[in-house]
């Protein structure tokens, strides 16, 4: 069974991301744990790269921030294995495909699995060229998380018949960060990606409030937070850790359903 | 079976996100439909000899052929082109097609300007709104025709992300792309992105090859020894060698920018110094670190300054079907002065990288065989810059 679709047992998920060096591998560690304490049930560790065409600017000056940091895939690893036994929920690299080619498929995954990476969203992989990589991460055991957009349209079908671990639905056109409103019908949205999968789907890509929380968890399975938590950690630097932790008790405070 | 869309050898295919993946198939269809269509086709030709001044024409160049004392040395003048370049060739298929499939708007990213204020003049041809992104740096290198495509009724935004040249252009038209995406098509300015951009834009700019072959014919009654062009992203190379390349003995050759030298870190060239790669929505050769971070690259021209290539050109390189070589920005300059001074033609920079190779090369040829150089685009736009090159300031800021 699936440790990620697993998080989403019995109650709507809450998914947060943080980018891996954002302020330090050190802080960032210390981070997930807040991240965990708080209630998140997946965590998604973003990987710098030097042009994250995804994103809004919030995450593009995280990525600069992790790479003055010196942070490097290798540090990431180690950090991401020195959580083992402090850490229960799944864990997932978010990255683009560069680093992952320029390492080797079959390491790179390989080395997912060691440090105990349940599942990697690549955002520049769209389904059709994910043949590149399943090789891989079936041998290793790790989930291809797909995603699928407002415009996917008659591509849903074919994307969430073989989506593994969650969906990732993007709420929004455009990139990644904070919008005041959602104008999607995610309701719709999620319905129509429902027609074609039982495995869970979260919402993601611009969500910032409780209010927006509590919305997309009416019809969804789960939500998403990066740009949002990313800014707590700008505002407070080394010592964002208590403010992750408030921040995201805050955003779910609508209360978790306990049913489906 | 998935589909693997797009591919030159294991170049190419479609990484980009999935928001964009509908307009991907949208803007395919549409291409696939028109490509063949005799109404597209007829306006596009008439725009082309109307409006771009085609079939541009290819130069006998007598002075240089005479200075360097070999080949016959042949010019096709995309300069010519109105606004410029070869640029337009692409921008009129895109925008014609863009206006059939329903969008309003267009956008895009510049790096030199070339493609810029291309795209902006045909906007203003066709009513359509516009926009060009364009790094920072590279608006101050080429003021003029920021100013241009102003004057055009574009909207300039300046991309300070990155190294603010054209790479973080393209990241920040994609992701300008992905907001709004339905009134709005993405002309993509070189044979590069996501498929189907390599391959349409190459059927676009092969007008320019297709034409020089048959003028060869026609006025030496033999095919060239060696077709030369400039490399960035290798819209005006490809679109030169296309109807060549069943033609085994002619040598294609392409000429990255090797900016400072190759033995330098501050170059943009890709086959030289680059490795496999994916990254802007193909995978292909890029200059990159160890890591697979995508390299701060640098050349004297802006329209070189790029840190991938098109993935039609890798799979040449790999199949050994054309050649990829470095050229200074010493020897462009050199070579801009050059051309300027002997045939009366000042050419862009990027394209006085081509010349600068042709210099290296018609010598060692034989007076009875004959090259063509593609000389992409003109250069008044390139004067202020390479005034400071040579340590002038002409006041073009």
């Amino acid at each position: 069974m699936s440790k990620i679709s697993d998080a989403f047992r019995g109650k709507k998920a809450f998914v947060a991301y943080i980018m891996a060096g954002d302020p330090s591998l050190e802080k960032t560690r210390e981070y997930v744990i807040a991240l965990q304490r708080a209630g998140a049930d997946v965590i998604e560790l973003g990987i710098p790269f030097s042009d994250p065409i995804a994103e809004g600017e919030t995450i593009q000056a995280a990525n600069l921030r992790a790479f003055a940091s010196g942070t490097d895939i290798e540090g990431i690893f180690d950090m991401v294995s020195s959580l083992k036994g402090e850490i229960g929920v799944p864990l997932l690299f978010m990255t683009y495909l560069n680093p992952v080619f320029s390492y080797g498929y079959g390491a790179f995954f390989k080395r997912c699995a060691e440090c105990g990476i349940s599942g990697v969203i690549i955002p520049d992989l769209p389904f059709d060229e994910s043949g590149e990589v399943t090789g891989y991460t079936a041998a290793n055991g790790i989930e291809l998380i797909s995603l699928i957009a407002p415009t996917s349209r008659e591509r849903i079908a074919h994307i969430a018949k073989q989506a593994e671990g969650f969906v990732y639905l993007v709420s929004s056109l455009g990139v990644t960060g904070a919008r005041s409103e959602i104008t999607t019908d995610i309701a719709a949205l999620v319905a129509s990606v429902r027609e074609h999968t039982d495995i869970p789907i979260a919402v993601g890509f611009g969500v910032h409030s409780p209010q927006q929380v509590a919305r997309i968890w009416e019809s969804a399975d789960g939500v998403i937070v990066g740009s949002a938590i990313v800014s707590v950690i700008v505002e407070r630097g080394d010592a964002a850790g208590p403010f992750i932790g408030e921040y995201v008790r805050a955003l779910t405070a609508a209360k978790r359903l306990q049913t489906k | 079976m998935k589909r693997q869309k797009g591919r030159f050898g294991e170049y190419g295919g479609q990484y980009v996100p999935e928001t964009l993946m509908g307009a991907l198939g949208e803007l395919e269809d549409a291409y696939n439909t028109f490509r063949d269509d005799a109404g597209f086709k007829d306006e596009l030709d008439t725009y082309l000899r109307e409006y771009a001044g085609r079939p541009s024409r290819l130069y006998f160049a007598e002075n240089m052929t005479r200075e360097l004392g070999g080949a016959r040395v042949y010019l096709k003048r995309e300069d010519l082109n109105h606004t410029g370049s070869h640029k337009l060739n692409n921008v009129l298929g895109q925008a014609l097609l863009a206006r059939r499939m329903g969008k309003t708007r267009v956008i895009a990213e510049t790096g030199a300007g070339q493609h810029g204020v291309a795209a902006a003049t045909v906007a203003a041809l066709l009513g359509m709104e516009c926009e060009i992104f364009m790094g920072r740096e590279d608006t101050r290198r080429q003021a003029l025709n920021v100013y241009r495509m102003k004057m055009l009724g574009a909207g300039v935004r300046e991309v300070c992300s990155g190294t603010m040249t054209l790479k973080d252009a393209v990241n920040e038209t994609m992701r300008e792309w992905t907001r709004r995406v339905s009134d709005t098509h993405y002309i993509l300015g070189s044979v590069m992105g996501p498929h189907p951009f390599p391959t349409m834009v190459r059927d676009f700019q092969s007008v320019i090859g297709r034409e020089a072959r048959e003028q060869i014919l026609e006025r030496e009654g033999r095919l060239p020894a060696a077709v030369i062009a400039c490399v960035g992203g290798g819209s005006n190379a490809i679109g030169a060698f296309y109807n060549f390349i069943g033609d085994v003995d002619v040598r294609l050759i392409g000429c990255e920018a090797a900016g400072r030298g190759l033995d330098t870190s501050e170059h943009a060239a890709t086959i030289a110094r680059g490795r496999v790669g994916v990254f802007h929505g193909m995978k292909s050769y890029f200059c990159q670190d160890g890591a697979g971070q995508i390299a701060p690259v640098y050349s004297i021209s802006a329209g070189l300054d790029y840190p991938g290539i098109g993935p039609e050109h890798s799979h040449l390189h790999d199949v050994g079907r054309a050649e990829y070589v470095p050229v200074t920005d010493d020897e462009a300059v050199d070579a801009f002065y050059w051309l300027s001074r002997v045939e009366g033609i000042i050419p862009a920079i990027e394209s006085a990288h081509a010349v600068a190779y042709a210099r290296r090369l018609a010598g060692g040829l034989g007076t009875g065989e004959n090259i063509i150089i593609c000389l992409s685009g003109r250069g008044d736009k390139d004067v202020a810059a390479i005034a400071r090159y040579m340590g002038e300031d002409i006041h073009d800021e």
